[in-house]
């Protein structure tokens, strides 16, 4: 099922509004909603869910207008970030509760199959009798999607669905879940502030800041070329420095960098701790190591610019420079953007 | 060295068992010794003569519906409370707690102006035929007014832990607000709604000041079993008296123990394992 949001608006006291959203999703798309708390992503998935209705714009589901159409005939499957698991009901009866509710009147024996088919499908086929207090997080995780699915939903919704496990767990679950999705095929949407999670997981990623989309696409054209500042820092570390621009050039201690279409003025050059090498001689920004942080596989420097600037960089573990010493920084892939 | 849990268990226990003792034991004790005195036939005739078996009907009659009563407007009453936010909410939340402040005597006088057949209550009632005061409705009215704080003070802390995103799942699997009431909510409201049923119910069984005022108190109509114990007392028969009163405390642990198993079943899912 195809969704397209058209310029979409909720306002809130708070802080979670979303101030004019449009998007499209092609049917059978697996997409992420990222962004920083207070961006509005959840708003948004409430809002395509019906949990929440919009205050201006529409909200389609393929050529249907459903921006009016109640939550609980909209149907949605949406996983909640806590699970919302049903307390005093099994894990059977929890899966069971939207086909026992449903107007489509099914046989116990059928819903009893469709129960015993989706706890294949999410493999915990030995827990239907437990009840939810009795089961870990992660297996939580997938009987809250197995309920969700088994209304047979036009599609599927996640709230920050890995948000609350373990890092590991978490790292499975999105892997499985990328496989559950491959193999049914069923447009889904999903919010997280974990830009790994994303990059991971999604087909498209759309980034979205203070209740706006500030860049959408797939996680190489994000990764590779990031719209503004906010979105080359949001999706991992990134090195900030000052610089001037004139004419198509943007200048750092008198080191110049192609920033083409940037206007003259004062900007900033961002890049990544890996994009950088160290010479001891020769051209580049000068700077002075100020400590070396050891990591398992990597070193990581900390250095400042002649300007007094701070830059972090990654290097091999053979790196032979100590605190103290002097040298040149040379800058791979920068990103030139205009001072915000 | 063993690391202690709080300072002081010793004492703290020791005052507690005392206290205990003193308080809840020693008098429950002294009311069985009593009703011992009497021989077992005496203690038959006593609390099964026609009077006290009237005295049982009409005080656990009236409790019961005083109990269902408070059962549904108390759950009312503590939905509204956590669910909504309207002018006055806090003062109808501190509101609930006057029947348990209010001395039950001054209650009972207050009731029993407002349901006399010239009251502000009691006048429009009569001109439909309803008579509440000196009837066994007015021992409902009674019953219900001191033990309604019950329910409302169990459910409410409840509710208000209740995650509203069960109530959201409901919905997305496409289940009616009745669906949802009954499926989700109302199972998980169950224990607390046990002991506040409890709660209630004992209470109105041996509620006394408020009802004597308002109940007519005629022997085998409006008579409450409190009251007999009360009338023998002041004969004093207190063998006869301790014997009534023996039939309504083990009717008390009886009830207790019965609703200890149902919110024991209720919690089934509690259990982790």
């Amino acid at each position: 099922m195809k969704i397209r949001l058209d310029n979409v608006v909720k306002e809130f006291e708070t802080f979670r509004a979303v101030h004019g959203v449009s998007l499209d999703i092609e049917s059978g798309e697996l997409v992420a909603l990222l962004g920083p708390s207070g961006s509005g992503k959840t708003t948004i998935l409430r809002m395509v869910a019906g949990l929440e209705y919009a205050d201006a714009g529409a909200i389609y589901f393929g050529d249907e207008n459903a921006t009016d159409i109640p939550v609980r005939e909209r149907g949605v499957g949406f996983v909640f970030q806590h699970y919302a698991l049903f307390p005093h009901m099994t894990v059977g009866e929890n899966i069971a509760f939207g086909m026992k509710v449903s107007k489509v009147k099914r046989s116990p024996q059928a819903i009893a199959e469709r129960v015993k088919e989706l706890l294949d499908l999410v493999q915990l086929s030995g827990l239907k009798d437990r009840f939810p207090g009795q089961i870990s997080g992660g297996q939580r995780q997938r009987v809250a999607l197995a309920r969700a699915l088994a209304v047979d939903p036009r599609v599927l919704l996640l709230d920050e669905p890995f948000g609350a496990l373990d890092a590991n767990v978490r790292r499975d679950l999105r892997r499985w879940l990328r496989k559950i999705h491959d193999e049914l095929g069923i447009t889904t949407l999903f919010v997280t502030h974990d830009q790994e999670e994303a990059l991971d997981l999604a087909d498209r990623v759309v980034i979205l800041n203070k209740g706006k989309i500030v860049q959408e696409g797939t996680p190489e054209a994000v990764c590779r070329n990031p719209a503004d500042a906010f979105v080359m820092n949001f999706l991992g570390d990134a090195n900030k420095l000052d610089a001037d621009i004139r004419g198509g050039k943007a200048y750092v201690d008198a080191v110049a960098f192609d920033a083409e279409g940037v206007p003259d003025g004062s900007g900033q050059i961002l890049f990544r701790p890996a994009d950088v090498s160290w010479r001891e001689q020769g051209q580049g920004i000068a700077a002075k190591i100020l400590r070396v942080i050891d990591r398992p596989d990597s070193r990581r420097v900390l250095a400042m610019t002649g300007s007094g600037q701070a830059v972090e960089f990654d290097t091999a573990p053979e790196f032979p420079y100590r605190k103290g010493e002097e040298g040149f920084i040379n800058i791979r892939r920068p990103r030139v953007y205009a001072a915000a | 060295m063993r690391r202690r849990v709080l300072p002081g268990l010793p004492l703290a226990l020791g005052i507690t068992l005392v206290y205990v003792a003193i308080i809840v034991v020693l008098p429950l004790a002294a009311l069985v010794f009593k009703a011992a005195s009497l021989g077992p036939a005496d203690y038959w005739r006593i609390i099964s003569s026609d009077r006290a078996f009237a005295s049982y009907r009409v005080t656990v009659l009236c409790a019961l519906a005083a109990t269902v009563f408070n059962l549904l407007f108390g759950m009312a009453l503590a939905w509204v409370l956590v669910r909504y936010r309207f002018p006055g909410r806090r003062l109808v939340d501190a509101l609930v707690d006057l029947p348990f402040a209010l001395p039950t005597a001054v209650a009972g006088i207050a009731l029993t102006t407002l349901f006399a057949t010239n009251g502000w209550f009691g006048a429009p009632l009569s001109l439909l035929g309803i008579k509440v005061a000196y009837t066994p409705l007015g021992i409902i009215v009674a019953m219900s007014f001191t033990s309604i704080p019950f329910i409302v003070r169990t459910v409410q802390p409840v509710l208000e832990e209740l995650d509203p995103a069960l109530e959201e799942a409901g919905q997305t699997l496409g289940a009616s607000d009745l669906s949802i009431f009954v499926g989700v909510i109302l199972p998980l409201l169950t224990p607390a709604l046990l002991a506040g049923v409890s709660l209630s119910f004992a209470r109105s069984l041996g509620e006394f000041g408020a009802i004597i005022f308002i109940a007519g108190n005629q022997p085998f109509s409006t008579e409450i079993t409190a009251l007999l114990a009360f009338i023998r007392l002041e004969e004093y028969d207190y063998p006869a008296s301790a014997a009534i009163a023996s039939v309504m405390l083990l009717t008390a642990f009886v009830m207790l123990a019965i609703t200890n198993l149902m919110q024991a079943r209720a919690l089934r899912y509690t259990v982790r394992g």
